[in-house]
């Protein structure tokens, strides 16, 4: 069982959050431009890497919001957890890199 | 190898059975086969069976990393059954339902095939409708199956707390489901396959492949380059990754599958029990031990673990269902790598590269599709073209929309 650090609340047990799949996934600008292939995969491929894997994970028992984290999907160790719209670097998220949405 | 009876085994008995041959041979790799199986589960074994028996193949080598049966095909829970909703689904696991009722006597290696009979539970309104739904839609398929009032599911398995916190409303009965005994199933395949003439490579890990201008030409492996005129990728939670060797991406995503079997009990239960609503399915094995499963994790992961919660939200149905459990002790808990898909239906398919072919996405029930997977497989890699059962699962399905939805009918919808 994971001991995951929400970047809100801090420290909690796996059992309050849920994980919602690959990160950093932006909805194309314009769908109907898209091609079938492009569409398709925006929908339904995804990484799947056998490794480090960004990811979304929801705090649904607790401050309900969404965050990222930086996961190994061989060891399962959460190497970090970070804001939305902060980037990683080095391993780790710091407020300076905020982007606005 | 010679064929077993019970004419072997009389004359074994005379020697205190010390000159049983070994189940399958161990050959050095070649430098070229015509086709190469990469995984030695009971899919890639059932595919290089069939290529050898149907098509007349036999120059035809499956690589496995580790032992044969080691990954997702020695960790489920051995069920088998064909009540999937639509027609595309209903042909293929139809057709390795019938390939099952014959198969220990094709493969000369008793599976332990028992069509003991399948029950999927209705406890709500909604499950009612689904059951309706799909109990017709298969009959129109000719799958035959029942629905059960509460009480002949009740006189049929009279552990079942029908009256629990949500109470048993209906079952869809599948009397030709049941279980096999999963080991048996690499193990006679990899057997029958091996007296055809198939090699059959154990430690044997694929680290690359060797592609030109599009084409395949072979693998790099830790035995050595092994040429191949063509590859069929068989590795089920890995396919992704074998896919990125290749240099393509799959719609495929690798979840933890877990599930146990309690301490052996005298015989119980002589029925197979799903239920999606309460979330838990269970079996009797031979030896006695409560098969339950069970829940993926909704995160991806290789580790072949399940997480420590999902534990408890298995046990805590299974006590509701069966009261009788609550001092049952579980012997054993393990996880698979489930490769799931959007539409929990598999994919079949040939690929950006030339002469490669995937038949992966198997998801949360791979086990009992093993025949017809392997079968429409083989005939697909030896055609050039995708067998016609094998069409609709390609992978082009995710770019032009037509998905084979089957969230209902994988039953326990993990």
């Amino acid at each position: 069982m994971f001991i995951i650090k929400c970047p809100w609340c801090g420290e909690r047990d796996q059992t309050e959050f849920t994980c919602h799949g690959e990160a950093h996934i932006t909805r194309p600008e314009k769908p109907k431009d898209e091609s079938e292939k492009s569409w398709g995969e925006y929908l339904f491929y995804r990484k799947n890497p056998k490794g480090d894997h960004l990811e979304r994970w929801v705090h649904n028992h607790g401050c309900k919001k969404w965050f990222n984290v930086k996961r190994n999907t061989i060891s399962d160790i959460i190497e970090a957890t970070y804001k939305p719209f902060e980037k990683l670097r080095n391993g780790k998220s710091n407020g300076k890199d905020v982007e606005k949405p | 190898m010679t064929k077993y009876s019970i004419f072997s085994i009389i004359k074994n008995a005379f020697n205190y059975h010390n000159d049983w041959q070994r189940a399958w041979g161990n050959p050095e790799p070649k430098k070229n086969y015509d086709i190469i199986i990469i995984g030695g589960g009971g899919h890639g074994l059932a595919t290089a069976y069939y290529l050898a028996s149907e098509c007349g193949i036999t120059n035809v080598a499956v690589l496995e990393k580790s032992w044969l049966g080691g990954g997702n095909t020695g960790r489920n829970t051995t069920i088998v059954r064909s009540n999937y909703l639509w027609d595309e689904s209903a042909a293929i696991y139809e057709h390795a339902m019938k390939l099952w009722e014959g198969l220990s006597q094709d493969l000369n290696y008793n599976v332990m095939f028992s069509q003991r009979g399948l029950l999927h539970l209705a406890h709500n309104i909604h499950d009612m409708q689904e059951i309706g739904r799909r109990g017709n839609a298969i009959h129109l398929n000719g799958i035959d199956s029942k629905f059960l009032t509460p009480a002949e599911v009740k006189k049929m398995v009279p552990l079942m707390n029908i009256n629990c916190r949500y109470p048993v409303m209906g079952a869809l009965f599948q009397p030709r489901g049941g279980t096999a005994r999963h080991d048996a199933v690499a193990w006679g395949y990899a057997r029958a396959a091996s007296m055809l003439g198939v090699d059959i490579i154990q430690n044997c890990e694929v680290t690359g492949f060797d592609i030109k201008n599009g084409v395949i030409k072979g693998v790099n492996s830790t035995r050595g380059y092994i040429g191949a005129n063509k590859v069929g990728v068989v590795t089920a939670g890995h396919s992704s990754v074998m896919a990125e060797m290749a240099g393509f991406k799959l719609p495929v995503e690798s979840f933890p599958l877990q599930a146990m079997v309690s301490e052996p009990l005298k015989p119980c239960i002589d029925t197979v029990i799903m239920s999606g609503t309460v979330h838990v399915y269970l079996s009797q094995s031979d030896k006695g031990e409560l098969v339950v499963g069970a829940g993926g994790d909704n995160y991806i992961s290789y580790s072949q673990r399940g997480s420590y919660d999902m534990m408890e939200q298995i046990q805590g149905p299974l006590v509701e269902l069966f009261p009788f459990t609550s001092r049952l002790r579980m012997m054993r808990q393990w996880g698979g790598i489930t490769d799931v898909t959007v539409d929990r239906s598999p994919i079949i398919t040939k690929t950006p590269i030339e002469n490669m072919y995937f038949n992966c996405g198997w998801g949360t029930g791979g086990f009992k599709a093993t025949p017809g997977s392997g079968n429409v497989f083989a005939h697909s890699l030896a055609n050039g073209e995708m067998h016609k059962m094998a069409q609709p699962f390609s992978m082009n399905r995710f770019n032009t929309g037509a998905l084979i939805d089957e969230g209902a009918a994988a039953a326990v919808a993990h």
